[in-house]
């Protein structure tokens, strides 16, 4: 059967890893080659890595980065931030990376998701999304949370799978450094709204909230930082947790 | 050991030299067709869309360059599909080493098949050592249907060819450059046929 995947996102400045809290007050937590080798021996599925560097020589170094995963990892990664063309899309995938992820590139120009995923196939395309609710609908924010937009989670998501995403990586900013559970309700609702897999993201903070994002939030993958980077729940603990909670993990 | 990688205008190149290092091969990625055809085994790796990739392949006569190797030849994932008769991803004729038919995942789950499944009903070289209900990893939206090639099978709605040979042509859905462990074993007992 098809496991549900366990995914630690590490985000990437200068070639380090940081984790945003609130997408702010960034705290440096290690080497990303050596955090994601760990997370591979652990039995973390896949990981997440997201480039948060915003100068051309941090983009090379994050290049160079991928590489050295590429090199290290026999488990899946995907690689995000800045992809802006399929030029920039290319690189990665000839660095080593197995997914790229867009995010507010997409959202200004939606034509990226068609053109990279008609270059590469759907599946090398993850299509992130920010979102926060707000007066009881869920605005889209683009630039790392920090600017609204006119579009809407279920909407834009359905259009990016439409123009090719193959998969959906959702962001809840209400619940995203908050550790008081995943955004259950709206993954849900936009799980059963799309045909491609959902990754839940934000608000992980005990072994009950995978449980409850698996079960309630019908999500095909969960991402966090903070709790695996600290080491607050060891990847093996979480899935024999779910494992004895009837969730298929691997 | 000499092991050629073939080159072409998609795919996940890298990974697969990768994780042959990191079994002690360099290989050469390559689009060279003698040193291909002089490689000890050859890998057709691959992400990527059916009617694109074809195309490519046969405006560089690589398609019928696939279908004349003599040597053990594995096909990955997109390159799997593309060793058979036809693909429903844009109604593309394929190569045709193996006449079956790749077809979509039919409405129901997710697709893509994303992620960690199990092996059953193992067989072969290219499975041994305990791999029987092994977790690999998957990215597909079309599949081989259960057929006379197949050496492992996965369920994902229905039944599907996880794996599948005909003669010195093996070939796998599933990536085993990035499938952890059990993966390394698969690319390993490769190396051996």
């Amino acid at each position: 059967m098809l496991a549900k995947r366990i995914i630690p996102c590490l985000d990437i400045r200068d070639g380090k890893t940081v984790k945003g809290i609130r997408f702010e007050n960034v705290v440096d937590v290690g080497d990303p080659v050596e955090l994601g080798a760990r997370y591979a021996v652990d039995g973390a599925d896949e990981l997440v890595y997201l480039d948060i560097t915003a100068t051309h020589e941090g983009r090379k170094l994050f290049a160079d980065l991928v590489e050295r995963i590429a090199a290290h990892l026999n488990i899946p990664f995907t690689v995000g931030g800045g992809i802006r063309d399929v030029g920039d899309a290319g690189v990665l995938l000839s660095a080593g990376a197995d997914k790229v992820s867009v995010n507010s590139s997409a959202v200004r120009d939606p034509g990226l998701i068609d053109r990279i995923a008609g270059e590469f196939g759907t599946q090398f395309l993850v299509v992130a999304i920010d979102a926060r609710n707000e007066k009881g609908g869920w605005t889209v924010y683009v630039n790392g949370g920090r600017i609204p937009t006119e579009k809407e989670l279920f909407s834009w998501a359905r259009e990016a799978q439409e123009r090719g995403a193959g998969e959906i990586l959702f962001t809840s900013m209400n619940h995203d450094g908050t550790k008081n559970g995943f955004a259950c309700d709206a993954l849900r609702e936009l799980s059963s709204a799309l045909t491609i897999p959902v990754i839940a993201s934000g608000g992980a903070g005990e072994m009950q909230h995978f449980l409850e994002v698996f079960r309630d939030g019908h999500a095909d993958a969960a991402l966090a930082a903070s709790i695996f980077h600290y080491n607050e729940i060891p990847v093996p603990v979480l899935k024999e947790y779910l494992r004895k909670n009837n969730i298929t993990v691997r | 050991m000499n092991v050629a990688i073939i080159k072409y205008n998609a795919g996940n190149i890298r990974s697969v030299d990768f994780a042959l290092r990191r079994l002690g091969v360099t290989a050469r990625i390559t689009d060279d067709f003698d040193v291909i055809r002089k490689a000890d085994k050859v890998i057709f790796p691959g992400v990527g869309e059916a009617a694109t990739t074809m195309k490519y392949l046969k405006e560089k006569a690589m398609d019928t360059l696939i279908a004349s190797l003599e040597q053990p030849v594995l096909g990955i994932c997109l390159g799997m599909q593309l060793m058979c008769r036809w693909s429903e991803e844009n109604d593309t004729p394929c190569i045709g080493i193996f006449d079956e038919p790749v077809t979509r995942f039919p409405p129901g789950l997710k697709v893509p098949h994303m992620g960690w499944n199990n092996l059953h009903r193992v067989r072969g070289q290219l499975f041994e050592g305990d791999l029987q209900g092994a977790y690999v990893y998957f990215v597909h939206s079309y599949y081989v249907p259960v057929c006379e090639y197949t050496l492992a099978e996965t369920q994902y709605m229905v039944p599907f060819s996880a794996a599948i040979r005909k003669g010195n042509f093996y070939a796998t859905q599933f990536h085993p450059e990035k499938s952890g462990d059990p993966g390394q074993r698969i690319l390993s007992n490769f190396l051996n046929v």
